[in-house]
Parts: structure tokens; sequence; C-alpha cells
């Protein structure tokens, strides 16, 4: 959308996913370790979405397992999509095992992806611990499925206090939102969308990406400040 | 304080409890990556403190954690050492 050319790289090898919330799956034809094995050239195994110019997808396999890639591997074809691609956005499957270790051999820099529940932030918390002994310092955070109505009620830990515990810089922050169920279950991004708050966390977070200054998303919904309105008009 | 609980003011909000829990067990996480790199840390730390100073041993509490650096504001892996003094040597001073 910002005319870069982007590529988006599942090395979540044997349960792929990114292909149906993208609605690419019926367009699969190779995937990354044919690529990497050199069944196919590395063009013929991206994939290119029709809805955003200059975006690309190198879907995972779906029948075989992490090993099927070692992190030299991972490094080799990282270097050549370095060469066609202004971005590479490698997603890096669950777990600390070789499927992570895959995904960031190549990576210049992270993004720690985590949500206000306790188990999400010291997992993340591992990672951050885990990237830094691999030499990929200062990675970013986004919290992501935050449900303003519980924080307010002190009921979900906020953006500070994870901020707070985990000491790294924020990236960004998603709300809980039903659009996202809802545009994944038809296969086409949130953030194409005007409306949903969750677009413009998305946008916000893409722009903060490429540099630009945004103020922090207002998780309020219109309902909330209302409330908030009155409740300053009458004190408390 | 009575006054605060009928209102419902005072009850802990479960966010504190996931925060403090969460606080806990990442000091155990944190320190766990070389608890052997630690106890050498400590040992030579309690021997040199203890040239110029008698310290307080059983409460002398070294771990790893992670915090923002105070000129700034980068996050950075530290040592922090609290090491209760009780009296500084007469010799040293």
């Amino acid at each position: 959308m910002h005319g870069y050319k982007v590529v988006v790289v599942d090395t979540d090898i044997g349960l792929r996913n990114l292909d149906v919330v993208m609605g690419l799956e019926n367009r699969i034809v190779y995937d990354i370790v044919d690529v990497v094995e050199g069944n196919c050239r590395l063009k013929q195994g991206l994939i290119r979405d029709k809805r955003f110019d200059g975006l690309y997808l190198l879907p995972a396999a779906q029948t075989k397992d992490k090993t099927a890639i070692n992190p030299e591997q991972m490094m080799e074809l990282i270097s050549k999509l370095k060469e066609e691609f202004d971005y590479i956005i490698v997603d890096s499957p669950a777990g600390i095992e070789q499927g992570f270790k895959n995904s960031i051999a190549g990576a210049d820099e992270a993004y720690i992806v985590t949500t206000p529940e306790i188990s999400a932030v010291r997992d993340a918390d591992r990672v951050i611990g885990l990237l830094e002994a691999h030499g990929i310092n200062n990675p970013k955070l986004i919290i992501n499925r935050i449900r303003y109505d519980m924080v307010k009620r002190g009921d979900m830990m906020n953006v500070e206090d994870i901020v707070d515990i985990l000491a790294i810089d924020l990236l960004g922050i998603i709300p809980d939102d039903e659009a996202i169920v809802i545009s994944t279950n038809k296969g086409e991004p949130v953030i194409a969308e005007e409306k949903p708050l969750s677009a413009k966390a998305y946008r916000n977070i893409c722009n903060r990406i490429l540099g630009k200054e945004v103020e922090l998303l207002d998780l309020e919904t219109n309902e909330g400040k209302l409330s908030r309105i009155l409740k300053v008009l009458f004190n408390k | 304080m009575d006054l605060f609980k009928v209102f419902g003011r005072n009850k802990t909000k479960s966010k504190n409890v996931a925060k403090e829990r969460l606080k806990l067990v990442l000091v155990h996480d944190r320190s766990d990556l070389s608890p052997k790199f630690l106890e050498m840390i400590k040992g030579d730390i309690i021997r040199v403190v203890k040239e110029y100073a008698e310290i307080d041993q059983d409460a002398l509490d070294i771990k790893f954690t992670r915090m923002k650096r105070d000129y700034d504001n980068t996050p950075v892996s530290a040592l922090v050492a609290n090491i209760p003094i009780i009296k500084v040597k007469d010799n040293c001073r």
C-alpha cells in the first residue's frame, strides 16, 4: 500500500495457515521447502497477492515438519529474497525449537507479538532472552487482543504493565476485535477495511515500521468516551 | 478502610495479582539461565566487599534482570546486587 515490495514468509512448516488468513490458499503450487530444496525457482514459490500491489507470500509446506529446513538454508533464502524485496516479514511458529531458530536465522530485527495474559507475557520474556542470545537486540513489542473493557475494570494487564515487565520498546497495540474473525473467515485482511479499530491499529504499526511517528491508538470505543465525559461532568 | 470495602474499592484487582505473580516467575526464569554463573559472581563480590566492610551475607541478593538504562532508556540486561552493609571497616575510613 505504500509502494514497497514485501514478502511474507510462513515458517510454520506442518501447520501452514498464512495462506488461508490471506485468502491465497487456492493458488499454492510450491512452498518454502520446494524452494529451499531447489524443486522450483524462488519466483515460482512466491504467490502474488492480487489485492495489494507488491505483496507476496512464500507459503510453508503442510506435509513436512520443522526439520525440513535448517538455519543455514534459511539464511541463504533470506539473502536471496533481500535482492528482490524491500521488506521481508518472517512469521515464526510458536515454540522455541527448530522452527523458531529457522525463523530468526536471517532476521535483522524482531517484533514480538504477545497478549495481555500471564502465560503469553512469560513466553515473550523467554523469547526476548533467546533473541538476545542470538544477537538480535532491541526487539519491539506488539500487544495483541487487548480488551479495553477488561483493562478498565482492572481485570486485564494494561499496556504500561506489560511494557514495564518486559522492558522493551512498544511498537503497537491491537484491540481484540470481531472484525478480525470476520475478515479472516473471508480471507480478506482486515487492514484493507476503513472502519475497524484493529485495522487502524495495523496501519499504525505499519507506519511506525516505516519510521513515521504515530500516536498510540486510543482503544476507547465511543461508548467508553461518552461515559468518561459523563464521569468528568459529574466529578466521577 | 471498611468503608472502601463496602464500595468494593479495596478488592484486589486480578491484573495486579497477575503482575505480581509474573514478576516473581520472571525473576526465577531469568536467573535460571545460568545459576552457576551467578553463584560464581556472588562468591567473588562477597570476597571483595568483605575487605572493606562487614556485610550481611544471608541477606545478600544478586539477580539477573532487564531494565531501562538511566540516561537513554535503552533496555539492557543488568546484574542487580543488593549488598546490606553492617559496618564499614575502621581502617577503610
